[in-house]
């Protein structure tokens, strides 16, 4: 079965899941590069119409429940059905939206959060405190599955401040918590006796369920009383889940949909050509990564690492991998469009020389490197690492790549063997990125990487206020990363989705996902 | 008939056993595969704490064997159980996606069934000539293209080029029976000449293989028609490979139809067997293999059947 392309190609799941996972909101200072295809005439919505988007993920094993939310249609259908605290926008800042406002203290450790009044669920019930607690708790404690569990294990303790306000103490001060709280897993969900169903559909959002069939479809028609009057335009929306890449660009051409998220990039240009379909791309946060663990040898040798960091020629790989849908990458995972991004670092460059000279003094000369890879890490990993090979091979360092299978690769190679491919979606925030995987012990830090000054930084950016400071301050851990950490980050890449001319998509649209932060159902309408 | 009874009631009991040791096989297969449903659905999310207690809830502390007699037991009292993945009936699961299957298998049946065995019929009937030779290129070369690529070609032809069919089957329940007529044509079609070769080449060998019988040739010294000769007396007594190769089609419409489903986006037991194998949802699995297992069992003892319905010797041996 793995031999047909055709085959592999649906059951690539683990891809999906990944860069899912490995993505959250985004906090950006650029608004996402939409196309210029509104630019023609006023920006105008149209109440009403059926729409039908194509997304490229969605399995049978998928559910409603948070908790478990792995792909790309979990996305959607939580952005079309649920509401969160906050929400992010297309500057990548995040603006509340069931909350009506939040305040930190000034070490900021209590965050207290007013709720927006009057908002109804599904099911006519009023929102308060209580749901917005309980949602959360759902995530929190020993026995919770959620992938949001250590998200949350900075709360200390959860309180209702009457019915419209909560108010939330952190074990320490967390200047980036809102961003944390509207993580997508924290859908609010309506309580009862103190406990949300996690497995049923009623949410404020901006429509409600009708029918959901996993690994199918979603329906789902308008909310008449969404809170959001100038948002939700569509009368119904259908989400289909299509994971064949060439059905879903034909469903789109031949008008069975009205849009879809991830085209292909080999035919993207052919598509772009057909008329009455619109191409669009945004900058995302998604960085395709080569992790090696810096506890083992040989990679807990700095120079070994830096020889390798510079064997690679990243403009290559973003033309050739990428087709040029992306940006090169700098050793470190904060994006160009990230707000604290270290504009001043020097861009690694690919130099052989300088390559030969670390690798000589690492001691390791004449000695082979493995490198793991399976497309199950991101779309071409394999074809990336084979050049990565070549270019390394100009500097006289013997790469072997070792191709895994796709099954099992999150278990069984990324985290295990000593230097492999792996993509992460990137977060919203630096913290966070750097929390997640970069952090001396977190669960994730996928480069078993140990940094005191780095860490010691980490804590001390997380609690700080002042903006300018913070800079500085994230300014210098991505140049610790970059020259001393154990990850080697080739590209940045684009998000490329399409429509037909019949949809109006947002102004400006949000680079924290594909689709418009996923809120296309919300944000977009029929021309 | 007293001897097609006992056949049955043999092949019944057989059958149960190919389950039993198909389940068996199937656990075992699942069990082997690296990683298990908690982490397969926490993926990168996943740590030690989060998959305890993901197995915990779903009850995969408890040792295999346990959970396989669990399972065996509640299935032999016609419980399917519930998928590990979001708790769903697994009959309710299953229910709506087997029809779909049969839906599809059936409008597929219906088209190539008869279809195969009218051009098998045709070309004994006008043996060597330039028909038979262009019904065979044709039919061997639409079973030769992999299917995904006859599916391409068609959707690249009759609904791209010229927008007569829509190029995914998007069905639900609440579509009306025409309309889900038409929304299968397609995948019915493509299964068509995928299967269509193979039926109508053992139709047109079973029939020229009986024409150098005595009787044929007695039949043909009566002065009868050639194609009476065919459809009358060579006919039923070629039935019988027919039947099975026929059957054996049907079976493969039900059960080896995963890449039609993928193409044409319908939703069918095939991409439900393979997502649930890709997140090791085990009951749902088994559910399936037992639901396809079964299918073969049943319609290989249909085709037994029929085959000696049709043949005197068997049916009244001495």
């Amino acid at each position: 079965m793995k031999s047909d392309n055709k085959l592999s190609s649906a059951m690539n799941t683990d891809v999906s899941r990944r860069g899912f996972l490995g993505g959250t909101a985004a906090l950006g200072v650029t608004a996402a590069s939409t196309s210029a295809l509104m630019g023609k005439k006023a920006y105008a919505a149209k109440k009403g119409g059926h729409l039908r988007a194509g997304i490229a993920h969605g399995s049978t094993t998928d559910s409603l429940d948070p908790a478990t939310y792995e792909n790309g249609f979990s996305l959607a259908l939580d952005y079309t059905l649920f509401n969160h605290l906050g929400e992010v926008d297309h500057t990548g800042t995040v603006k509340p939206e069931l909350a009506e406002s939040w305040e930190a203290s000034p070490d900021a450790k209590t965050w207290s959060f007013k709720l927006r009044q009057g908002v109804e669920f599904h099911n006519g019930k009023t929102l308060e405190a209580s749901d917005v607690i309980a949602s959360i708790e759902y995530h929190m404690g020993e026995d919770t599955k959620s992938a949001a569990k250590s998200l949350l294990k900075q709360v200390k303790s959860m309180k209702a401040d009457g019915k419209n306000e909560v108010v939330i103490e952190l074990e320490a001060g967390n200047a980036d918590f809102p961003y944390v709280i509207s993580d997508y897993h924290i859908a609010i969900k309506p309580a009862k006796d103190g406990k949300i169903d996690p497995t049923e559909g009623i949410g404020t959002g901006p429509y409600a369920l009708e029918n959901y069939e996993p690994g199918v479809r979603l329906m789902a028609n308008k909310n008449k009383n969404y809170f959001k009057s100038d948002r939700g335009h569509f009368d119904q929306v259908e989400l289909i889940t299509i994971i064949d890449l060439a059905a879903r660009q034909n469903a789109l051409t031949t008008g069975e949909i009205d849009m879809m998220d991830r085209a292909d990039l080999k035919t993207v240009h052919l598509l772009k050509r057909q008329k009455g379909i619109n191409v669009m791309e945004t900058v995302g946060y998604k960085h395709y990564t080569m992790p090696m663990r810096t506890d083992t040898a040989p990679f807990d040798s700095n120079d070994l690492r830096l020889a390798l960091k510079y064997s690679l020629d990243r403009e290559e790989l973003v033309k050739k991998i990428l087709r040029g849908h992306g940006v090169v990458g700098n050793d470190h995972p904060i994006s160009p469009t990230n707000q604290y991004h270290a504009e001043g670092l020097a861009q690694r460059m690919y130099d052989p020389d300088k390559a030969k000279f670390h690798f000589k003094k690492a001691g390791m000369e004449g000695t082979t490197i493995q490198l793991s890879a399976a497309d199950a890490a991101f779309p071409g990993a394999v074809d990336a690492a084979v050049l990565y090979k070549e270019h390394a091979a100009k500097a006289g360092i013997d790469i072997e790549v070792v191709r895994e299978p796709n099954d099992g690769y999150w278990s069984n190679v990324w985290m295990k063997k000593g230097w492999c491919a792996c993509y992460w979606g990137g977060r919203p925030t630096e913290d966070w990125m750097f929390t997640t995987a970069y952090a001396a012990g977190a669960d994730w830090n996928d480069t078993f990487w140990k940094h005191d000054r780095f860490n010691e930084l980490l804590l001390a950016a997380r609690a700080e206020l002042d903006s300018d400071k913070r800079r500085t301050m994230y300014y210098e851990m991505q140049e610790i990363v970059s020259n001393d950490g154990g990850v080697v980050v080739p590209m940045f890449a684009n998000y490329v989705f399409a429509a037909t001319d019949k949809i109006l998509p947002s102004e400006q649209m949000a680079g924290n996902w594909e689709l418009d932060g996923s809120k296309f159902a919300e944000r977009w309408s029929f021309a | 008939m007293s001897q097609i009874l006992k056949m049955v009631a043999q092949r019944f009991a057989l059958g149960f056993l190919t389950l039993f040791i198909v389940s068996l096989i199937i656990f075992l297969g699942i069990e082997l595969l690296p990683g298990d449903i908690a982490e397969e659905i926490l993926g990168q999310s996943a740590t030690p704490e989060t998959v305890a207690a993901f197995r915990k809830e779903l009850g995969l502390d408890v040792p295999a064997h346990i959970r396989y007699f669990d399972w065996l037991w509640g299935m032999l009292q016609g419980d399917m159980g519930r998928s590990l993945a979001n708790k769903r009936e697994i009959s309710e699961l299953i229910g709506l996606r087997f029809g779909n299957t049969l839906f599809l298998a059936v409008t597929a049946a219906a088209i190539s069934v008869p279809l195969a065995l009218t051009l098998g019929v045709l070309a004994a009937l006008y043996r060597h000539s330039f028909y038979d030779r262009a019904v065979n290129v044709v039919t061997l070369s639409s079973i030769s293209f992999p299917e995904f690529f006859v599916a391409y070609i068609l959707i690249f032809l009759v609904s791209v080029t010229f927008p007569i069919f829509p190029s995914i089957a998007n069905i639900s329940d609440a579509t009306p029976f025409w309309d889900k007529v038409y929304k299968v044509l397609l995948p019915a079609l493509t299964l068509t000449l995928v299967v269509v070769a193979h039926m109508m080449r053992m139709t047109r060998a079973a029939i020229i293989n009986l024409l150098a019988s005595p009787y044929i040739e007695m039949a043909n010294l009566k002065g009868l028609s050639r194609a009476r000769v065919i459809v009358k007396h060579a006919l039923p007594n070629a039935l019988a490979p027919i039947i099975n190769v026929v059957v054996i089609n049907l079976a493969y419409l039900i059960v080896g139809v995963v890449v039609v489903e993928v193409v044409f986006v319908y939703p069918g037991l095939g991409q439900l067997m393979v997502d649930s194998v890709s997140k090791r949802d085990l009951p749902v699995v088994q559910a399936s293999a037992m639901i396809f297992a079964g299918t073969y069992v049943l319609l290989n003892l249909l085709a037994d059947i029929l085959s000696i319905l049709t043949n005197p010797r068997l049916l009244h041996p001495r």
